[in-house]
């Protein structure tokens, strides 16, 4: 009786231990091909190259810009509107059924696809607003793709505050927005913090809607320098200049025939891999870091 | 209806305020050994969760300078009582009070509809059952009543944050750590934190709601000691469900029983020579 308990108790580890080498052994697979690959290509001749018709002096210059500019768009608005929006959920509004509504529509928009984001965007910053396929047309579009993610993750870090701190904040006569910005936001800091570099890590591989709104695949200039040397001294043409991201590069070089640009493709693929990960890895020695700092 | 009708009935009229004289039950307050002259009083406070009352009328003087406990078993409404005082309920949505928590010497009624809760949370500090420092440095902690109210300059907050430090008996052992974090110090020290903290911004009234609850018994007895001594600064209403605590320390006892007060008088007299069977049986642990 023991016995055949036994046996049913192995073959289920059996089971759950092959399911978990799969999955591990096809991700090692992955990033090995990649690595083989592409790491022969992987040089500063590459990174500091514009695409070319000969596969060795192409480069992804202008598409790690690209992404690079694309990211600070997405960041500065995104993560402003979204933290703001975390707030006013969380802390300010009354409990009604719009309210709830509202919740499930946010929790929902994470789960759409990402290209639906793109048609939207396609539609609304591209014609009606006449944005053109720019890096701010881009930057919005991931902005409002990673605006879920981010309310989602602020309302989260502001729950996990205890109730206590603040009615003792309450008590001394603050008033919400002093409680807010003295004691939830600090407090809640790191989790907001985790919780959009995370989706920020997303957005950079994020190729679909890019596309939608009409990035170009081949370019071989950069975008309009922001900083210039006659007065105002900043310069915000860049905002419209086309670009390409590193995602975009390298579907471009997969679709071409040869082995040269299978290289450059999972060159750029191990880039792209590896922005990822030191971005998670950021989000996790910050949370490491701020959590240290905060208890109760 | 009630609670508008107190607030214009009272506010600025405090020799009507001062002696209800109503129904049966007023025995049962001991109006007759109330007490002279009066930091605050409760008038017939009721208090509601949704439907659910909580409070039932309940009627206690606050005298000025001493300290006031209130006792009951748990679930009996004393806690709620005492939130009622700096309106931390109105933080939660569907609650509700009736009747008055009359403020002396300006006789300004607290739960009136016109006085905005942080105006009250001004007058009054309260203390938790839980000690619950923010997750900042000890100077920052006492400091911060100082900022809410948007005192700027460095020296006051110095010489508050020290003074309110050696109120609460935590100078001398954090004295060198100022800037350490609140939370790194013992329950004991924390608890006394927060009533440094409390006390910076020389409230009228203090509120402590079973203060010594988390604490061991060597940490209960600094800040029983320490009530002793603020007493004589600041009117003290304190909440425990400890009879032994409230026998010692207090100078009136308020013995509350599901929402309503069965008996209010000094500590001693209570204590002795209950009024009530009710106060009888539970001061001599019969229940509860």
């Amino acid at each position: 009786m023991i016995r055949r308990r036994k046996i049913a108790e192995a073959l289920f580890k059996l089971l759950s231990l092959s399911a978990l080498a799969l999955a591990i052994g096809t991700l090692v697979l992955l990033f090995g091909a990649l690595m083989v690959d592409g790491l022969g290509r992987l040089d500063w001749q590459f990174l500091t190259s514009f695409p070319s018709r000969r596969a060795s002096q192409a480069g992804i210059l202008p598409a790690m810009v690209g992404s690079t500019l694309v990211m600070l768009v997405t960041a500065c608005v995104g993560i402003p509107i979204g933290v703001a929006a975390g707030i006013y959920l969380e802390e300010y509004a009354r409990r009604t059924w719009l309210t709830e509504l509202i919740e499930v529509t946010v929790t929902n928009l994470a789960g759409v696809p990402s290209i639906i984001f793109g048609l939207l965007a396609l539609g609304l910053f591209v014609y009606t607003l006449g944005l053109g396929p720019s890096i701010l047309t881009a930057g919005l579009t991931l902005a409002l793709l990673i605006l879920p993610v981010v309310i989602v993750t602020t309302r989260e870090a502001i729950r996990a505050i205890p109730v206590h701190i603040r009615e003792a904040a309450f008590a001394l006569g603050a008033t919400k927005w002093q409680t807010v910005s003295d004691h939830v936001l600090p407090y809640s800091a790191a989790g907001i913090l985790t919780g959009v570099i995370l989706a920020l890590s997303r957005a950079i591989g994020e190729t679909a809607p890019i596309v939608t709104i009409g990035a170009l695949t081949f370019i071989a200039f950069l975008p309009p320098a922001p900083v210039t040397s006659q007065p105002p001294y900043v310069s915000f043409e860049w905002l419209m200049s086309p670009f390409t991201v590193v995602p975009i590069q390298m579907f471009a070089w997969v679709s071409r025939p040869g082995e040269d640009f299978a290289a450059n493709a999972a060159a750029a693929g191990l880039l792209l891999v590896g922005m990822t990960l030191v971005m998670n890895g950021l989000a996790i020695y910050v949370r490491y870091r701020m959590r240290k700092r905060v208890s109760w | 209806m009630f609670a508008i009708e107190c607030a214009s009935a009272y506010r600025g009229n405090s020799d009507v305020m001062t002696r209800p004289t109503d129904s049966a039950s007023s025995d049962s307050a001991g109006r007759n050994e109330w007490p002279k002259p009066l930091k605050a009083e409760t008038h017939e406070l009721s208090f509601f969760y949704g439907h659910r009352q909580v409070l039932k009328r309940v009627s206690v003087p606050i005298a000025e300078s001493n300290i006031t406990a209130l006792i009951g078993p748990s679930g009996c409404g004393k806690s709620t009582f005492l939130r009622c005082f700096n309106r931390m309920h109105d933080l939660y949505p569907g609650t509700r009070y009736e009747g008055a928590i009359v403020l002396h010497p300006d006789s300004r009624n607290v739960l009136g509809r016109e006085v905005d809760p942080i105006e009250v949370r001004m007058r009054l500090a309260m203390v938790f059952q839980k000690p619950n420092p923010f997750p900042k440095s000890v100077y920052e902690n006492v400091a911060y009543g100082l900022r809410v109210r948007g005192v700027r300059d460095r020296r006051v907050i110095d010489e508050k944050v020290e003074q309110a430090l050696r109120s609460a008996a935590l100078w001398e052992e954090v004295k060198d750590q100022l800037s350490a974090l609140g939370t790194s110090l013992s329950g004991g020290q924390q608890q006394r934190l927060c009533i440094a903290r409390a006390l910076a911004t020389d409230p009228e009234l203090l509120l402590l709601d079973e203060p010594t609850s988390a604490l061991d018994p060597i940490a209960t007895g600094n800040i029983e000691e320490l009530l002793q001594d603020l007493k004589r600064r600041v009117t003290i209403l304190i909440v425990t469900h400890n009879m032994q605590q409230a026998a010692r320390i207090s100078d009136w006892t308020a013995f509350m029983y599901v929402g309503e007060l069965v008996e209010f008088g000094p500590t001693k007299r209570l204590f002795t020579t209950p009024a009530k069977k009710q106060t009888e049986d539970y001061i001599t642990g019969r229940f509860g």
